[in-house]
C-alpha cells in the first residue's frame, strides 16, 4: 500500500491512512486471539469427537465389567446372640435387612437387627411340654419353620413382618405368626419323638414329613379350604403312613406340588418317593449321592422353586440334583452339576430366595456363595475357627448372617449380582431343571418368580451367522459378478445410469426392507415355493441360451447394439423368466408336489416357517449388495489400464484378461468389499426384526427363522431391568456386535489401504 | 460350442445378468412401494356379486383389495370346499368393511363361486372414525331422528351435512387438544410447583403455606376454565351428531350411522375420473396431515413426519459443528502421522458399527446415566416419574448424531483434500493467519462439501429405526413435541417416526391387513424423502467435483 501511496507522488502519503502503530498492534493482537481461538475450538472438536468414540467403547465395557465380578464379602459384623442361651436352630433375615430373626432350640424366638445385633422384640413358642429333637424351614420365602418335639408333635411357626410408611420412611414391624390355627400339631398318635422333620408350603396347602424313633414316615397333609360360613381359609389335615426308608434318614424334603419327596441318609443315599397319591406312595428311585464309606449327606436343600436340590456331604462336596424323566416317565435322580469342594463337611446350606443361588456353611468355617445354573463357585472365604452352625442369605443377596457355636452371630454385607453368567454358561450346554438333557437356550424371562433364566448366547450367535451367511450366499454373487461386469465390460454410458441406481440402493431405510420382506415376500414366497426354486434353475439356463442366440444372430443386427450392453439386453429376459416362473409356480405344484409345496416339506419332515431364513438372506442380501457392489466396483475399476491392455495385447480373451490379470490384482479390493459386506450383515437390525420369527433356535435350516444378537437387544433390552444380569448380558451383545464389526472394518480398510498404494506404485 | 465357451462369451453374459437382476430389483422395489402405496388413495369400484356356497347365497358388497391364483389343494388345506377335479382357482381378497356388524374386514372368495360383478350405483363407502370402512346402500338422511332425505336427494344432500358435521367435530378436537391441553399442561405446572415449594427447606411455613394457597388458586381458576371449557365440548359435540344417515347393507340390515362418525363419503360406482382425483388429492392431503387413528391403523401421519423431521433438524445441529470442526482438526490442525491415521481409520469404521450398538450406548448412557442424573439435579419434584430420564427427543436425536457423525467427518475430510493446495498457500503467503484463511478461504470453499456430508447424515438419520426404538421413539405420541406452552420445544418429550411407524403398524397392528395399505404408504414418503436428500447430496457433490476440476487445472 506504501508502495501504492508513494507512486501517485503525493506527499500526504496513504501512510496516514493507515490505522497508527497502537491500533495496528491492537489488531494483531486480536487477529492472534482469533487464531488461537479457532485452534483451541477445533482442537476441542476433534479431540471431543474421539474421545466420544472411545467413550462408546469404554461405556459399553463398564456396563459389562460387573459380570466378570465374582462374589464379595464385607467385613463382618459380630454380636452375642440374642435372647436366651439356648443353640440357635436357624437365622433368617428380612426383605431390607432391618429385622432379622433367631429361632432358638427352647422356644425363644428373637427378633433383632441384624447389621448390629440390637434386639426389636422377642416371643416364646409354647412347646407345651415337649423337647425340640427337630427342626426344619419350608422355602425361605414362605417363612415358614417348623420344629418335631419328642412327644410326636410338631410346632409350626411363621414370621412375618409389616410394612409401614409413617412420614415416608419405612419402619419394619416383625411379628409371629402361626400358618396353621393351632401351633401344635399332633404327628404321630404313637407319640415317638419325630428324630427327622420336612415341612413345605405350596399351592396344594402345607405339608410335613417326619421320621419317628420307631423308623416310621409319616406324612401329614393340610389342604387349605375357604369355609362357606365365615368365608376364611382353614386347614383341613389328613394323614398318610410312607413306605419307610432303607436307612435312618438325616434330611427330608417335599417339594411345593406336594408330589415329590426327597430324603437323604446317613449311608450318602437320596431316595426319591413319588407322593402324588399319598395314599400309594412308592419309593421310586435312590442313589448313592456321596461317594465314599461313612460318609453321609450332611446337609441338603432345595433351590427357589424347590425342582434342584444341592446336596452337601460329610466330605465338603457340593453337588445339584434334579429328576429327570426318563423313557417310561418315571422320575430319576440325576446328579446335574458340581460346585467346587469345601474344605469341612457341609454343615448348613440357604437357598436364595429369587434365583437359582445358594449358600454354603461348612465344619472347616468357611462360607461359601454357588449357583445352580451356571455351575460357579464365586465365593469360599474362612470366616470363623469354628464349624458354622448355620448361615442365611437375606432375600436380596445382599448380606449374609451366620452362626458358629460361639454364641455370637455374624452379618457380613454380600455383592453378588451376576452370579447367572459365567463362560461355561453362556457358550456350554446345559443341563436347566425341567428338561431331559443338556442343551444352548435363551430365554430372558417368564411369567413366574421360580423361573431359570437361560442365558446360552449359542442360538443368537449361530442365528446371527445363520442370516449372515445366507445373506451373503444371496449378495455375494449378485454383487461381485455384477461389480466386475460394470467395471469391465459395461459401456460407459450404461455404467453412468447403474452405479448411482444401485447406489441409491444402499441408502433405502433397512425398515422398508424389512417391512416388504416379512408382510409382502415372505407371503409370497409361501405361496410360490417353486417359483423360487425354478428361477434359480431356469435364469442361468435362459442366460446362456440368450447368449448363444445373439453370438448366432446375424452381424447386422448384432451390431445394433454395442458391445457392453448385454445387460440391458438381459433385462426382458429376467423379467419374463421370473413371470414365467411365477405363473408355473402353482401347476409345479400340482405336477410334482401334490398341490402344495409347502406340505410336501412337512411330510418329508422338514420345517417350514413363513418368516425364514430364505427370506431373510434375500432381504438382507438386497442391503448389501449396493455396499459390496461400490466398493468392488471401484477396486476393479482402478486396476491400472496397462495391466489389462497388456494382456490383451498378449493375445488374451478378455474374459481371460479378467480371470488372470484383473480378479487377481483386484482380489484385495473384493475380499474387503465381502468383509464390510459381511459386517453390515452381521449388525442388521431391522430386516431380521421384520422378517424372521425371531425364536432363538440352534440349526442352519434355511427354512426356519433365527433370532441374531442385534434382533435380540431391540426386543429385549427395553424391558430389561436396568443393572441386571440380563441388561449387561445385552450390553454383552452390544459389545460383541461392536467389536466384531469394527475388527472385520479394519482389516477391509487396512486391506483396501495396501491396495490402493499398490496401484500407484504399478 | 466348445469353442463358444472357451471365448468366455457366455461367462461374460451371465455376470452381466447379475447386474440385470440388481438393477430389476432395485427398479422393482421402488415400483412395488409406488405402485402399493400411491394406490392407497384411489378409490377403487364398490363390487357386488352373490356367492354360492353349499347352496346358500350369500350377496357380497366391497372393494377388492388382492387377487390370486393358487393351487385348489393349499385353498383346501386352509378349509375351503373345492371340487376334486380342480387344481387352480383364482381368489379374490374383498375388503368388506362393516367390523362391528361381522366381526371381519376381509375375506377371501374363491372366484368360481362368485357370480360375475356387478357395479351398484347406490353403493357407497363410508370412512369412519371407528369401526374401520363401511360398505352399503345410502337409503335415506335423517334430522334429529326424522327423515329429510330419500333415495336419490340423500346423495345430493350428503356432502353438505358431512361437511358441517366434520368442521364441528373438527372444532370439538382442537378444544380437547389445544385448549383443554394448555389447561391440563398448567395445572400440572400448577402441582409441580406445589411439590417444588415443599421440597424446598429454605422456605419458612407460613412462606410456604402462602405460596401454596397462591398456586392452589391458580389450580382453582383454572378448574373453572376447564368446566367451561368442557362444556362447549358437550355442546358442540351435540350439535356435530345432529344428522345421520340410514344405510342398507349388502345382508339386508338397516342400520343408522351418526354423521358425527363418518370422516368421508364416496359413492365409488358413480364417481368421474376428476371427481376421483379431486377425491385422491383430498385423501392424500388428509394423509399427509391427519392424527392417526383406530392404533394408527387409520388416519393420517403428521406426527410422525413431525417428529422425524423435529429430530433430524436437532441432530443436524449437533452434528453438523461437531463433525465440521473434527474434520478441520484432522486435515488442517493435527500433525498428520499415525495417530491422525489410526482416528481417521476409527472414524471411518464407526460407520459401519450395527446402529443398534448406538442405541444400546444411547439407552445406557443419555438415557439412564445423563438423564437420571438431570432429573436429580433438575427435577427432583417429578420423581420418581422420569423427565429426562426416559427416552426422548433430545437422547434420539444425539444418539442419532453420534451415529451421523462419521458420515459428516468423512464427506468434509473428502472436500477439505480436493481444495488445492494453492488456495491455502496463496492466502498464508498474503500475511492471513491460520485462523483467516480457515474461515475466509478454506471453510467457503467446501461448504459444498459439507452440506453433502449433512444431507447424507440427514438421509442416514431419516432412516434409522433400530437405535430409536430404545432412546425415544413410540408408537403413539399425545402431544408433538413443540406447543404452545412454555418451553415450547419439549426435548424429553418422546416421538413418533416414520420408520417406526412402518414397523409399528406392520408388525403390531391389531388388524394388519386393514392397515397395510397405510404402511405402503407411510413407506413411500420415507422412501421419497430419502431419495430426494440422496439425489440431492450427489448433485451437489458432482458440481463441487467438477467446480474444482476447472479450478485445479
Amino acid at each position: 500500500m506504501s508502495s501504492n501511496a508513494t507512486s501517485a507522488g503525493r506527499p500526504i502519503s496513504a501512510r496516514e491512512l493507515l490505522p497508527d502503530a497502537e491500533a495496528r498492534t491492537k489488531l494483531r493482537r486480536i487477529r492472534h486471539f482469533k487464531d488461537l481461538t479457532t485452534r483451541f475450538m477445533v482442537s476441542t472438536a476433534g479431540y471431543g469427537v474421539v474421545i466420544s468414540l472411545a467413550l462408546i467403547f469404554v461405556f459399553l465395557f463398564t456396563e459389562i465389567v460387573p459380570l466378570l465380578r465374582g462374589a464379595n464379602l464385607g467385613e463382618p459384623v459380630s454380636y452375642q446372640v440374642p435372647g436366651t442361651d439356648a443353640p440357635t436352630l436357624h437365622i433368617v433375615s428380612e426383605r431390607y435387612q432391618e429385622a432379622a430373626v433367631r429361632f432358638a432350640e427352647d422356644g425363644t424366638v428373637s427378633f433383632f437387627d441384624p447389621t448390629d445385633g440390637r434386639d426389636l422384640m422377642e416371643q416364646v413358642i409354647d412347646f407345651e411340654g415337649g423337647q425340640v429333637v427337630s427342626h426344619a424351614n419350608a422355602e425361605p420365602r414362605t417363612r415358614i419353620v417348623a420344629f418335631g418335639l419328642d412327644n410326636g408333635r410338631v410346632a409350626l411357626a411363621e414370621h412375618d413382618y409389616d410394612l409401614t410408611y409413617p412420614d415416608d420412611v419405612r419402619l419394619v414391624t416383625p411379628k409371629l405368626g402361626y400358618p396353621v390355627e393351632d401351633s401344635i400339631i399332633t404327628i404321630d398318635d404313637q407319640g415317638q419323638p419325630l428324630n427327622v422333620i420336612g415341612v413345605q408350603r405350596g399351592d396344594p396347602g402345607i405339608g410335613i414329613v417326619a421320621y419317628t424313633a420307631d423308623g416310621r414316615l409319616l406324612l401329614t397333609r393340610f389342604t387349605s379350604q375357604r369355609s362357606f360360613m365365615t368365608g376364611e381359609t382353614e386347614f383341613v389335615p389328613s394323614q398318610y403312613e410312607l413306605p419307610a426308608p432303607p436307612a435312618a434318614p438325616t434330611r427330608i424334603l417335599l417339594d411345593i406340588t406336594m408330589r415329590n419327596l426327597l430324603i437323604g441318609d446317613a449311608q450318602g443315599f437320596l431316595h426319591y418317593y413319588d407322593i402324588s397319591n399319598p395314599e400309594q406312595a412308592v419309593l421310586r428311585d435312590s442313589r448313592q449321592v456321596i461317594e465314599g464309606v461313612g460318609n453321609s449327606v450332611t446337609a441338603m436343600e432345595f433351590l427357589l422353586g424347590t425342582v434342584s436340590i444341592i446336596v452337601g456331604g460329610s466330605d465338603g462336596s457340593v453337588a445339584q440334583y434334579f429328576l429327570v424323566r426318563d423313557e417310561g416317565n418315571v422320575g430319576r435322580i440325576t446328579r446335574i452339576r458340581e460346585f467346587d469342594q469345601h474344605p469341612g463337611a457341609i454343615t448348613s446350606i440357604f437357598p436364595e430366595y429369587s434365583r437359582k443361588g445358594f449358600v454354603v456353611g461348612d465344619a472347616a468355617g468357611h462360607v461359601g456363595v454357588h449357583y445352580g445354573t451356571s455351575a460357579s463357585t464365586l465365593l469360599i472365604k474362612r470366616v470363623s475357627d469354628h464349624p458354622l452352625q448355620s448361615v442365611a442369605v437375606t432375600p436380596r443377596n445382599n448380606g449374609m448372617l451366620w452362626t458358629d457355636g460361639t454364641g455370637q452371630i455374624h452379618y457380613a454385607s454380600l455383592w453378588n449380582r451376576h452370579p447367572e453368567s459365567s463362560i461355561k454358561s453362556l457358550w456350554r450346554k446345559v443341563w436347566y431343571e425341567g428338561r431331559s438333557s443338556r442343551d444352548y437356550v435363551w430365554q430372558s424371562s417368564s411369567a413366574t418368580d421360580e423361573f431359570e433364566p437361560k442365558f446360552s448366547l449359542i442360538p443368537l450367535s449361530v442365528g446371527t451367522l445363520k442370516a449372515a451367511f445366507y445373506a451373503m450366499l444371496f449378495a455375494m454373487p449378485l454383487a461381485i459378478f455384477g461389480a466386475i461386469y460394470t467395471a469391465y465390460f459395461m459401456s460407459p454410458k450404461m455404467r453412468g445410469l447403474v452405479k448411482p441406481t444401485i447406489e441409491v440402493m444402499e441408502a433405502l431405510p433397512t425398515v422398508i426392507l424389512g417391512f416388504l420382506a416379512g408382510l409382502w415376500m415372505a407371503p409370497f414366497v409361501e405361496n410360490h415355493l417353486p417359483a423360487v426354486f425354478s428361477v434359480l434353475l431356469l435364469l442361468p439356463l435362459f442366460m446362456l441360451g440368450t447368449a448363444w442366440l445373439w453370438g448366432s444372430l446375424p452381424r447386422s443386427i448384432r451390431y445394433l447394439v454395442p458391445p457392453g450392453w448385454e445387460a440391458a439386453i438381459l433385462i426382458p429376459l429376467v423379467l419374463f423368466t421370473g413371470w414365467l416362473c411365477v405363473t408355473l409356480s402353482p401347476l409345479i405344484e400340482v405336477w410334482f408336489f401334490d398341490g402344495s409345496m409347502r406340505q410336501w416339506f412337512t411330510d418329508v419332515g422338514i420345517t417350514y416357517d413363513q418368516r425364514n431364513a430364505l427370506v431373510v438372506g434375500i432381504a438382507m442380501g438386497f442391503a448389501v449388495i449396493p455396499t459390496i457392489f461400490s466398493i468392488a466396483e471401484d477396486a476393479v475399476f482402478n486396476v491400472p489400464k496397462h495391466l489389462t491392455q497388456g494382456s490383451l495385447a498378449l493375445g488374451a480373451t478378455p474374459w481371460q484378461t479378467v480371470i488372470g490379470v484383473v480378479l487377481l490384482t483386484a482380489s484385495p479390493g473384493i475380499f474387503s468389499a465381502v468383509m464390510i459386506g459381511f459386517g453390515r450383515a452381521v449388525g442388521e437390525t431391522m430386516i431380521v426384526l421384520m422378517a424372521t420369527g425371531n425364536s432363538p433356535v440352534v440349526n442352519f435350516n434355511i427354512f426356519e427363522g433365527m433370532r441374531t444378537l442385534s434382533a435380540n437387544i431391540a426386543v429385549e433390552m427395553p424391558e430389561a431391568a436396568v443393572g441386571s444380569t440380563h441388561y449387561r448380558l445385552l450390553f454383552l451383545a452390544a459389545l460383541v456386535l461392536f467389536g466384531f464389526t469394527f475388527i472385520l472394518n479394519t482389516i477391509a480398510e487396512v486391506v483396501r489401504q495396501r491396495l490402493r498404494a499398490k496401484y500407484s506404485s504399478l | 460350442m466348445k469353442k463358444w465357451f472357451k471365448s468366455g462369451d457366455p461367462w461374460i453374459w451371465m455376470i452381466g445378468g447379475a447386474v440385470s437382476i440388481s438393477i430389476i430389483m432395485v427398479v422393482g422395489l421402488l415400483l412395488l412401494i409406488a405402485v402399493r402405496g400411491l394406490g392407497h388413495f384411489w378409490q377403487p369400484p364398490i363390487i357386488e356379486t352373490t356367492f354360492h356356497d353349499d347352496g346358500q347365497e350369500v350377496v357380497v358388497l366391497g372393494t377388492i383389495r388382492n387377487a390370486e391364483t393358487v393351487t385348489a389343494q393349499a385353498v383346501r388345506d386352509a378349509g375351503f370346499e373345492v371340487p376334486e377335479e380342480q387344481e387352480i382357482v383364482q381368489r379374490y381378497l374383498f375388503h368388506l368393511g362393516n367390523r362391528d356388524l361381522t366381526g371381519r374386514d376381509f375375506q377371501w372368495f374363491i372366484g368360481d363361486f362368485l357370480e360375475e360383478f356387478r357395479y351398484p350405483e347406490d353403493a357407497i363407502m363410508l370412512e369412519r372414525r371407528e369401526w374401520g370402512n363401511f360398505f352399503g346402500y345410502l337409503v335415506a338422511l335423517k334430522r334429529d331422528g326424522e327423515v329429510i332425505a330419500e333415495g336419490e336427494e340423500a346423495f345430493v344432500r350428503l356432502p353438505e351435512l358431512l361437511a358441517r358435521s366434520n368442521e364441528l367435530v373438527g372444532n370439538a378436537v382442537s378444544i380437547e387438544r389445544y385448549d383443554i391441553g394448555r389447561i391440563n399442561f398448567a395445572i400440572e405446572q400448577e402441582r409441580l410447583e406445589q411439590r417444588r415449594i415443599e421440597l424446598n427447606d429454605r422456605l419458612s411455613d407460613e412462606e410456604r403455606a402462602e405460596r401454596i394457597a397462591r398456586s392452589q388458586a391458580e389450580v382453582n381458576r383454572l378448574n373453572a376454565e376447564y368446566e367451561k371449557l368442557h362444556a362447549e365440548l358437550v355442546e358442540l359435540r351435540a350439535s356435530g351428531r345432529r344428522d345421520a344417515l340410514v344405510a342398507r347393507t349388502s345382508d339386508g340390515q338397516e342400520v343408522t350411522i351418526n354423521l358425527g362418525d363418518v370422516v368421508r363419503a364416496t359413492r365409488a360406482n358413480t364417481m368421474t375420473i376428476p371427481e376421483k382425483m379431486r377425491e385422491y388429492g383430498s385423501r392424500f392431503w388428509a394423509f399427509m396431515t391427519g392424527y392417526p387413528r383406530e392404533a394408527n391403523t387409520e388416519g393420517g401421519i403428521f406426527p410422525a413426519i413431525f417428529g422425524t423431521v423435529m429430530m433430524v433438524f436437532i441432530m443436524s445441529i449437533v452434528v453438523t459443528p461437531f463433525g465440521v470442526l473434527a474434520a478441520i482438526y484432522l486435515r488442517e490442525y493435527a500433525k498428520q502421522g499415525p495417530v491422525t491415521r489410526i482416528v481417521r481409520i476409527s472414524v471411518n469404521n464407526l460407520a459401519g458399527v450395527p446402529s443398534i450398538v448406538f442405541g444400546v450406548f444411547g439407552l445406557g448412557f443419555f438415557v439412564y446415566f445423563l438423564g437420571g442424573n438431570i432429573d436429580q439435579l433438575f427435577y427432583p419434584e417429578r420423581l420418581p416419574a422420569p423427565t429426562f430420564g426416559s427416552p426422548g427427543l433430545i437422547w434420539a436425536s444425539l444418539t442419532l448424531a453420534l451415529l451421523t457423525l462419521p458420515v459428516v467427518i468423512v464427506s468434509t475430510e473428502e472436500g477439505l483434500t480436493r481444495i488445492p493446495k494453492a488456495m491455502r498457500e496463496g492466502s498464508l503467503a498474503l500475511g492471513a493467519t491460520k485462523a483467516e484463511t480457515l474461515w475466509k478461504v478454506i471453510v467457503p470453499v467446501s461448504t459444498p462439501a459439507m452440506m453433502t456430508g449433512l444431507i447424507l447424515a440427514v438421509a442416514r438419520a431419516a432412516g434409522e429405526v433400530a437405535p430409536l426404538m430404545l432412546v425415544g421413539v413410540v408408537k403413539l405420541a399425545p402431544n408433538l413435541p413443540v406447543d404452545g406452552q412454555f418451553p415450547y420445544i419439549h426435548l424429553e418429550r418422546r416421538i413418533m417416526h416414520l420408520g417406526f411407524h412402518i414397523y409399528d403398524v406392520g408388525f403390531q397392528s391389531p388388524n394388519a391387513e386393514a392397515a397395510r395399505p397405510l404402511v405402503y404408504a407411510t413407506a413411500l414418503i420415507l422412501v421419497l424423502l430419502i431419495l430426494v436428500l440422496n439425489l440431492t447430496a450427489i448433485a451437489v457433490r458432482n458440481r463441487l467435483r467438477e467446480k474444482y476440476k476447472s479450478e485445479s487445472d
